[in-house]
């Protein structure tokens, strides 16, 4: 018998592309942000609301991850943006590998703002980098205020907390109050972002944020470092 | 269920070690595993009984030592251990926490024959 010390993080290798997609980002002038949430939570809504308010000031264009279908690829093309939709068949996450060879058949060096939405899942893609610049959840109210606490890795991995659909806070009987501060204990230095679809109460504040953000280019992808 | 894919990613790994150091098989494999992640650890060994056949971990022991969360409070300039519940702020004064264990999903080693 033999022992060999590793230390080595088991997701060492999507770690390694993700690295590589970050540098090739990065030469490339291209923010990237990849979006997360739960299904249904409202990532696509929220990403052609945020395309529609900030479109015709970058050039950007969407990848999507999903289980099946080109639903979602279709719903962000008819906005006029090029968007490449990815089928991950069973796999619950994007991973960097999948990033990468979308790149070859998604040409993205026009691009300056790359948006990424994740395959809809609470816990898995919170695991797996892309070499994205920032990342982003997407939390509807009426998933509960208790849900942080529970499945608190993904809160904890993003450095704005979208808080949708606050339109229907009346009927969901939560308290958004309880909900920010349960998202506050797993994700201290997060930014969080009430804000709904449907009125528009609330996006100006994540939009001069995001823009923000964007100015600022590429800095730590974690809360870990928190925006200013 | 992305703990497949790590199991997949922790294959990779002993295949790539026992080539390197010339072994037939592993006979163990320990790994750290932070409590706040989101991975499980009976979701990780069922993937691991999945997959096993064929590679050369099939006859291997899959060791997992789970990390609690411990987590440093500047202000109060004390380590805390969480006792299963995974909040960032601090029990005495709830302010931010650093966290100094907790995140690890790491081989520690493998033993190869």
């Amino acid at each position: 018998m033999h022992r060999v010390l590793m230390d080595s993080s088991v997701l060492h290798a999507n770690e390694e592309l993700a690295e590589e997609n970050r540098r090739y980002f990065q030469e490339q002038g291209i923010f990237v942000v990849n979006l997360m949430s739960a299904p249904g939570a409202g990532k696509t809504t929220v990403l052609e609301e945020t395309i529609r308010r900030i479109g015709e000031e970058y050039r950007l264009g969407v990848i999507e991850g999903d289980l099946m279908t080109t639903t979602d690829a279709d719903r962000i093309s008819a906005l006029g943006v090029p968007a490449y939709q990815i089928t991950t068949g069973t796999i619950c996450h994007l991973d960097a590998r999948m990033i990468h060879h979308a790149l070859h058949n998604f040409p993205v060096s026009g691009f300056d703002l790359l948006l990424i939405e994740n395959v809809g899942n609470l816990v898995c893609p919170a695991e797996f980098d892309l070499g994205e610049t920032l990342r982003v959840m997407v939390y509807s109210v009426v998933e509960g205020a208790e849900k942080p606490k529970k499945y608190p890795v993904m809160f904890h991995e993003a450095e704005a907390v979208l808080l949708n659909k606050t339109d229907l806070l009346p009927y969901a009987g939560v308290s958004l109050d309880e909900l920010i501060e349960n998202v506050f204990e797993v994700s201290p230095t997060a930014r969080v972002f009430p804000l709904s679809c449907r009125t528009g109460e609330g996006f100006d504040e994540w939009i001069d944020w995001l823009k923000g953000r964007i100015e600022n280019g590429s800095r730590s992808r974690t809360s870990e470092t928190p925006a200013q | 269920m992305h703990e497949l894919a790590i199991i997949e990613g922790i294959l990779e790994i002993v295949e790539g070690a026992a080539q390197k150091h010339g072994a037939a098989s592993a006979s163990r494999i320990k790994l750290r595993l932070g409590a706040f992640t989101g991975v499980v650890r009976e979701a990780l060994e069922f993937s691991f009984e999945a997959v096993r056949a064929g590679t050369v971990a099939e006859h291997a022991k899959l060791e997992i030592e789970i990390i609690p969360l411990r987590k440093y409070c500047r202000n109060c300039a004390r380590v805390f251990e969480s006792d299963g519940e995974l909040s960032l702020l601090c029990p005495v004064c709830r302010l931010p926490v650093e966290i100094i264990a907790g995140r690890e999903m790491q081989i520690e080693y493998i033993d190869l024959e």
